[in-house]
């Protein structure tokens, strides 16, 4: 029973609500889907769950041009033909064409697998609904060789969306839900440590009070994310920076260092510079 | 009371559905969340609720709910967070040496409580939701023990329950209620409802199905077919009030319009100051000597394109109204007459207003308006854009002329 359930492990920091909701989808076999802003850690999300299960992991990575039926099966025309005017004897069994795709794999995986549909929302607007049937009874028809392919464990589907499209209410309605809302100060400073364990402790606080305050500034066209708070302190760390030289105030540098890891918009760094300077002044007075 | 949570839900305008609703009941029958009731929260959030944009609502449905029946959640924990110690003095002090003796005939101290905890039960089966759990007739020995709820104020310790109202309470998810902020990346998505797809210019794509199937039907003989691609043939004239009280709401109309610029492919802009009259012009700071008349966009835009006025309506009734009523130049004809020669050409037309909707009616301005548009004027808000749009798309109707 105990692998059934998912929580925080050594290298993933998951809130109450993300476990209670990941922990609905595997006990009721209902695909979870999950939003969030950039870099919030949902694809990461998928590893996690699939490693904590003990359960392999199937990726499927949508792009705008994926088609549903893609990751069913594809039936290999071309080749098919190729090989009738070669003269091939594969010709004669249409299932040598049969080409499995991702949800395939995870239906006839022996064990029960973790199926992700990574970004769900890049792909057009009826593919969800293509795949209605498929994730509620997990199976599906295979016209070409008459085949009913039916999962033989039902695998836990995690699906992540970035918004770019709504998704079919019709689709909703199957899945549970879950928004990752970005970390507060306190599951923040959990997240750090997992992925920095020797970090020093006056570092991180004045990395992380630079960085929400980053966050704060209204106007931003990207708001920094867990992720870009990550690689600034990998950066810091390779730089071998300590929090005193964090904190020092250079009156010809009002960035923080190493912005580039934080602020990825040239209009960013200008607003950053100008609020950073204004408010310099105003201490002056 | 899973039911009635359930009609306040829909009442409060969450689009939460049966299907969902028996989800939710299947997951507590698998005891996935016990008597905690912040984890039935979470649990009945990610099985209700689908879209973060209603988190808020949730929320506040939430705790309208539960709210104040928390106590009535797992009167086991409740129970046990009363201080023996405290129950223990409080009976010592009221109790009189009579009393006391009839407490040792009961089987002592520890009999007692049980009995107190099944006298608690039982009652709550009775009252069901109610707060009075131990009533004070003369019969129960507890009334007579003097033994007073509202003392113990069961329930209302600074327990974990105490902090898990927080959580809904907090209302975090407010700004994702359809926010009213709207950033470039948002009216894009929005926009992107925008479409109609049509195939349409030179075939450069393979067609694989009818390739196969002619291939098939020729014998084996590859015949191969090709198609246009797709593309989205929906056509936008976009006309921007500009200056004067607009200036508030500069930043939402560049981000509006940078958005629709990338989206669509077929994208005309205009500039007008409050009203439209005989001349548009492409470029703000240019207006006075490269301004287009009217007429000539009217003759040049085939009738399929669609208007999307931008602009707060907040002027003059005067310069809608009145010929000369424009506050720039002496205008022959009306406003309304230019605006309803627009529609009349391209029927299919929103106007979209960055003034907040509760200062409409405020304004006469805004209400003729309206009243030229057909009533189609939303607000632009992600909510606004998205009705607006769907208006779009329907087929337009005939502006009364």
């Amino acid at each position: 029973m105990d692998n059934q359930h998912f929580k925080s492990t050594n290298n993933y920091v998951a809130t109450e609500e993300l476990s209670m909701a990941v922990n609905a989808a595997i006990t009721l076999e209902r695909p979870l889907l999950i939003k969030g802003e950039p870099g919030t850690g949902k694809t990461q999300l998928a590893l996690e769950v699939a490693k904590s299960l003990g359960a392999p992991l199937i990726e499927w990575h949508i792009k705008s041009t994926t088609k549903a039926h893609q990751g069913l099966y594809e039936y290999d025309a071309v080749s098919r033909l190729r090989d009738s005017q070669l003269g091939d004897d594969r010709v004669h069994d249409i299932a040598n064409y049969i080409v499995k795709g991702k949800v395939w794999e995870a239906f006839a995986a022996d064990n029960r697998a973790v199926l992700l549909i990574d970004e769900i929302d890049k792909a057009d607007i009826e593919f969800p609904n293509d795949l209605l049937q498929e994730l509620d009874r997990m199976e599906f028809f295979v016209y070409e060789t008459k085949e009913l392919v039916k999962a033989k464990n039902r695998p836990l589907v995690i699906i992540t969306s970035n918004n770019e499209k709504e998704l079919p209410d019709a689709f909703l309605r199957r899945c549970f839900f879950h928004y990752i809302r970005f970390p507060e100060l306190e599951t923040m400073q959990q997240i750090v440590n997992v992925h920095f364990p020797s970090l020093k402790q006056d570092l991180l606080s004045e990395a992380l009070g630079i960085f929400f305050e980053v966050r704060e500034i209204s106007g931003l066209k990207k708001k920094p994310s867990t992720s870009e708070l990550l690689d600034w302190i990998k950066l810091l760390l390779s730089e071998e920076l300590d929090a005193s030289t964090l904190r020092e105030e250079d009156s010809n540098n009002i960035l923080p260092k190493l912005h580039g890891a934080l602020l990825k918009n040239e209009q960013d760094v200008h607003l950053f510079e100008r609020l950073a300077f204004i408010n310099r002044r105003k201490q002056g007075q | 009371m899973f039911i009635a949570f359930f009609l306040d839900l829909r009442k409060a305008g969450l689009p939460v559905s049966i299907t969902e609703l028996l989800s939710l009941l299947r997951a507590l029958e698998k005891r996935l969340s016990s008597f905690d009731i912040q984890a039935f929260y979470y649990l009945s959030r990610t099985a209700l609720v689908k879209d973060e944009r209603y988190y808020d609502r949730f929320d506040q449905v939430f705790s309208e709910t539960f709210n104040g029946l928390e106590s009535d959640h797992s009167l086991e924990e409740i129970f046990s967070q009363i201080p023996e110690e405290w129950l223990r003095k409080q009976a010592e002090k009221l109790l009189s040496e009579e009393e006391k003796q009839k407490i040792q005939s009961l089987g002592g101290w520890e009999k007692l409580m049980e009995t107190l905890k099944k006298r608690l039960e039982e009652q709550k089966e009775e009252h069901h939701g109610g707060n009075k759990w131990i009533g004070t007739g003369g019969t129960s020995p507890f009334g007579a023990y003097g033994y007073n709820p509202e003392g113990v104020r069961i329930g209302q310790h600074e327990s974990r329950h105490r902090r898990a109202i927080k959580v809904w309470d907090k209302r975090e998810f407010r700004n994702l209620d359809d926010s009213v902020e709207l950033n470039t990346r948002n009216i894009k998505v929005a926009l992107r409802k925008l479409r109609k797809f049509a195939r349409q210019g030179s075939e450069e794509e393979l067609d694989l199905d009818d390739t196969i199937r002619s291939t098939a039907s020729n014998a084996g003989y590859l015949d191969l077919k090709m198609v246009p691609e797709r593309h989205n043939a929906i056509k936008v004239l976009l006309l921007l009030d500009i200056g004067g009280s607009m200036d508030d709401h500069i930043r939402i109309c560049e981000e509006l319009f940078s958005a629709s610029k990338t989206e669509f492919k077929h994208l005309e802009h205009y500039y007008f100051h409050n009203f439209t009259y005989e001349y548009l012009w492409k470029d703000n700071k240019r207006r006075f000597d490269e301004a287009t008349p009217t007429m000539e966009i009217i003759n040049r835009y085939p009738s399929d394109y669609k208007i999307i006025f931008v602009g707060d309506a907040s002027m003059s009734p005067y310069e809608i109204t009145y010929p000369g009523g424009s506050v720039e130049h002496w205008n022959e004809e009306t406003g309304a007459v230019w605006m309803t020669r627009l529609l009349t050409a391209f029927p299919s037309a929103v106007w979209l207003n960055p003034d907040p909707e509760h200062n409409w009616d405020r304004r006469p301005s805004n209400k003729i308006t309206r009243e030229l548009m057909g009533n189609r004027m939303y607000s632009l808000t992600l909510e606004g854009l998205e009705s607006a749009i769907q208006s779009l798309l329907r087929k337009p109707v005939l502006v009364p002329q």
